[in-house]
């Protein structure tokens, strides 16, 4: 008999259910892992930006005690260099990705140089200390614009003036140049992105175990992408045969995008496991050598000349991009300033004439590459200052200059004329308006006004961010026309045990997002079963479908969906069972409540639980049927989905110390439907953090030579709870049509409205005062040294 | 210095109300005795300059960070970690408080996190807001912009009072 209908979890704030062992301390991160006989290692670095290594003496450290091994580039120069599997299309690009070990040079602070591999930890750094290299510095640049200029130091000999690449969208320069001259208007500025560290709170590590009987790899590693880690290390990096690895992601402590790339330690603690003959080897960087190599985010610096006419109508746009790459190309490194950043510079606007040309450059810093929002943060910037840049030009209110500008519903589908797919659908000016009203924009204004002719000391600013992102990454056609270097489609499986019980695998995996809960209430509503009887599986390549993972807000918008379809082929399977079973049509069947009856006849239904047992006991199947309920599906999306939204953002700026404070923040965010909002929430809050600590307090800053003077976090501020206010969140529901879910995706949302919506707000509380565009952090001493400058 | 690591000084210390005892090099972290010698790995690692809070512990009743103590400091007293704190199947308040709250995200910073929030429950069991996030300053998470932990805290502080309302 199938019951009635059971509560619907789609849509409600269920309680996590990976909470239980986090809140005790049972997770089980990378540094857990506990394996017997496990070994250390342990890098020596550069201490220079840019140097050649002339020699190095690992004769102390070989013997110091417990030390297993000291380990070179020289000793392991058969082994490839790693793989960049994203590379800007169309153009040329100038290769050079780093060795596992540096061979004859290095190009940045915290180059790995030499490993050394120990019986305990402490012994490991004992040994570090013991082994000398002799470095002859060479001179090293920092800065994306410099390094491209004549006389700059040279990084690599592929890569003349330091250029990795140039690569532009959009219509000619010389049109768009032409269109500018031609404007009523016209604006030119230099406006920033500054290089930031993803700062995950947990550090990369992995562990190694080369098994001597099967010749099998066990990689154990904070990962976001597993079965990508096992292609790269199998085929790009130590030759060894695909299936003879496995890679396991434990609990992973954050990512943010910084534990999607391919990095040193990973092919290395493998070979050096089968070095020692099997003994596992574990590597757990500190913080300290997480800021200086795991790869950065952003670094952009930008011309941008701007033409509008009188009343805030923007006519053209040109923006011309130094994106600085660090001192070798990370995994996916071109693909975000071209692809990601270029293609999405006009945001949410119809702009009649547009270019944006990018060069990508190396430098002598850290990698750079993907971080939380990647490129979509950096184009939501840009176009949300260059709006207030109009504003500010022609006196038209801000909120008029979107409303003027902005694709209207019916415009979709929608070409902004980058080149990138078109936009599915949106209502911006409802989110904006809806925005405005919650944190009542006018009486801000007049209250702004009034504190403006009293000369008080706390100024008003109010940023305004209305944004739109391309996520769910993504439609694998169109992905390698943009240069990626696979698919990108999601894996799911899920399987109906004969106790009824149901096991679903995911390709996408959680670092923080909940995967567990969410993907365990749609697969609960989809099928009928309860909440407790669903299991989520992730992070284990072993015995599972190939999947790319978690990034690009793309777990539930392209790994859901494939889960969404797996759900409908089993139910599909469990109908025609019952309509065996109960002797019926299958076109009479219904499935509904977790079971499958005859049309109007739910009493003498079948459970799905009944089904399931019936599917695998396989005593009596229709004619051709296989046992069992299970199913696969690859689910390659037709496109990007295009969350949208308005931030607004409320600041005090004292006049004497240029601090600012953040008053309120309000966000309408549309990421279309939404399974958990509690856990939507929860990625907008910390999203929001993340874009308003770019805003006002972090920054990697690199001294002239190369060395990073923001190497703790001491000096690199993350947001701490007392310099976040409560965010004032709502939603507009506009599902996409791209996926049967209508979901969006919120990862990165929050972290691409904030930046600019915060950053707006503090320029527009100082703007009286003849101040249009400041670089960020907007720090008190530079927001201070600003107004200085201008009174 | 090769002969340097050699000595080992005997520690004896309470954790979760087990009596240990060892011999440990003077330079050992407590936060490593706890990990790698008792294998209690609840209490987890983020930086080397004292700054993510991660590391949390009780040490005789006071909230300390364990990356910054030595083991041989420890001697004699009285630990509690993360793995202390529920009772008899029962999550303690603050754990409570975490989950309902949606106070956490990844997890990583989350068992340092819980070990502030108790301690400065015990010292002001009715936090303001303002309260809550300077009493968390040392403390860093970056999942969850901290508006569900500050919710998490005033929960458990409800809940401890005997549910009578937090001030905001
Ligand atoms: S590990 Fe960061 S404060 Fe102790
Ligand atoms: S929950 Fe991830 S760092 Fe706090």
């Amino acid at each position: 008999m199938v019951a009635s209908a059971p509560e619907k979890l789609v849509g409600k704030p269920i309680k996590r259910r990976e909470d239980p062992r986090l809140i005790t301390g049972a997770g089980v991160f990378i540094d857990d892992v506990r394996l017997p006989g496990l070994a250390h290692m342990a890098v020596l670095r550069s201490p220079y930006a840019h140097a050649r290594i002339v020699s190095i003496n690992a004769d102390a450290a070989r013997a110091m005690p417990g030390v297993l091994g000291v380990f070179t580039g020289e000793d392991i120069k058969h082994i490839n260099p790693l793989p960049c599997a994203w590379q800007a299309p169309g153009v040329e690009n100038k290769v050079n990705t780093p060795r596992l070990l540096a061979l004859d040079e290095v190009h940045q602070v915290g180059d790995p140089v030499a490993v050394v591999v120990t019986e305990s930890p402490y012994q490991a750094k004992d040994a570090l200390a013991a082994i000398e290299v002799d470095y002859e510095e060479l001179p090293a640049v920092v800065g994306a614009r410099k390094a491209t200029t004549p006389g700059a130091p040279q990084l690599h000999e592929n890569a003349p003036s330091n250029i990795v690449f140039r690569w532009s969208c959009g219509q000619d320069a010389d049109q768009v140049d032409a269109a500018l001259a031609a404007s009523e208007v016209q604006v030119r500025e230099r406006i920033g992105n500054q290089q930031l560290i993803p700062t995950a709170i947990e550090p990369r590590g992995s562990i190694g175990r080369y098994d001597p009987g099967t010749g099998e790899y066990t990689l154990w590693a904070t990962s976001q992408a597993p079965h990508v880690h096992r292609l790269l290390t199998a085929a790009f990096v130590l030759g060894v045969p695909e299936q003879k690895i496995r890679v396991i992601a434990p609990d992973v402590g954050g990512g943010f995008g910084s534990k999607i790339y391919l990095y040193f330690d990973m092919p290395l603690v493998l070979w050096l496991s089968e070095q020692l003959g099997g003994r596992p080897v574990k590597f757990f960087e500190d913080r300290s050598e997480n800021f200086l190599h795991t790869s950065h985010g952003r670094g952009h610096d930008s011309d941008v000349a701007i033409g509008a006419t009188k009343d805030g109508k923007i006519t053209a746009l040109r923006v011309d991009t130094f994106a600085n790459l660090g001192g070798y190309l990370s995994t996916i490194a071109p693909g975000t300033p071209s692809t990601l950043y270029g293609r999405m510079v006009a945001g949410c606007y119809k702009i009649p004439n547009i270019h944006v040309g990018i060069t990508g450059v190396y430098t002598n810093t850290a990698m750079v590459d993907a971080y939380r929002g990647a490129g979509r943060t950096e184009a939501s910037y840009m176009i949300e200052r260059v709006v207030d840049l109009v504003a500010n030009a022609t006196g038209v209110d801000p909120a008029e200059v979107r409303r003027l500008n902005f694709v209207q519903p019916e415009d979709f589908p929608f070409d902004n004329g980058l080149g990138g797919l078109p936009y599915d659908s949106g209502d911006y000016e409802k989110a904006l308006n809806r925005a405005l009203e919650m944190v009542g924009y006018e009486d801000l204004r007049r209250e702004q006004a009034e504190r403006r002719e009293n000369g008080d000391r706390k100024m008003l600013g109010i940023g305004l961010s209305s944004f739109v992102e391309a996520c769910g990454l993504g439609p694998s056609q169109y992905m390698g026309r943009e240069g990626w270097a696979a698919g990108l489609w999601e894996s799911a499986n899920v399987r109906i045990h004969l106790t009824g019980k149901v096991v679903v695998t995911t390709g996408s995996l959680p670092h923080g997002q909940g995967h567990e809960t969410t993907f365990s209430q749609l697969v609960a509503d989809e099928l009928g079963v309860p909440f407790e009887d669903i299991q989520v599986k992730h992070s284990d390549t072993q015995g599972t479908p190939f999947g790319y993972g978690s990034y690009g807000s793309r777990s539930l918008a392209v790994g859901g969906t494939a889960i969404y379809k797996s759900v409908a082929k089993v139910r599909e399977k469990a109908m025609q069972l019952a309509a065996h079973l109960l002797e019926a049509a299958p076109e009479d069947i219904v499935y509904e409540n977790g079971g499958a009856y005859v049309k109007g006849s739910p009493e003498s239904g079948k459970t799905i639980q009944e089904l399931a047992g019936a599917a695998h006991v396989g005593y009596d199947l229709p004619a051709g049927m296989e046992p069992t309920l299970e199913a696969t599906t690859f689910y390659d999306p037709p496109s990007f989905t295009f969350p949208f939204g308005t931030h607004i953002c409320v600041v005090e700026v004292d006049r004497d110390t240029g601090d600012t404070e953040v008053k309120r923040y309000v966000a309408v965010d549309d990421v279309g439907n939404v399974v958990n909002p509690l856990i939507v929430d929860g990625q907008l809050h910390g999203g929001i953090t993340q874009g308003l600590g770019q805003a006002l307090y972090e920054g990697v800053v690199y001294a002239e030579k190369g060395e990073m003077l923001t190497g703790s976090l001491n000096d690199y501020a993350i947001v701490r709870a007392s310099m976040a206010p409560m965010f004032e969140l709502e939603n507009t529901v506009t599902p996409t049509s791209v996926n049967p879910l209508g979901a969006r995706g919120v990862g990165e949302a929050g972290a691409i409205a904030s930046t600019p919506a915060v950053a707006n707000a503090v320029i527009d509380a100082v703007s009286h005062l003849g101040i249009r565009n400041m670089d960020m952090p907007l720090t008190p001493e530079r927001v201070w040294r600003s107004m200085a400058a201008n009174t | 210095m090769a002969e340097a690591v050699a000595t080992r000084i005997p520690v004896k210390m309470t954790v979760n109300g087990t009596e240990y005892a060892a011999e440990v090099e003077p330079r050992l972290l407590l936060v490593h005795f706890l990990r790698d010698n008792l294998g209690l790995t609840g209490t987890h690692i983020g930086c080397d300059t004292s700054q993510c809070g991660a590391c949390v512990v009780y040490l005789n009743g006071e909230s300390i960070k364990s990356c910054t103590v030595l083991a041989v400091q420890a001697d004699g007293g009285e630990v509690m970690t993360i793995e202390g704190l529920a009772k008899d199947g029962e999550y303690d308040p603050v754990q409570q408080g975490f989950w309902e709250m949606h106070g956490l995200q990844c997890g990583y910073c989350t068992p340092g996190m819980i070990m502030s929030t108790h301690s400065l429950l015990k010292r002001n069991p009715n936090p303001s807001e303002t309260e809550i996030r300077h009493a968390l300053e040392g403390n860093l998470c970056r999942c969850t912009g901290y508006q569900n932990i500050v919710k998490a805290v005033q929960y458990a502080a409800e809940q401890m009072s005997g549910g009578s309302a937090p001030t905001s």
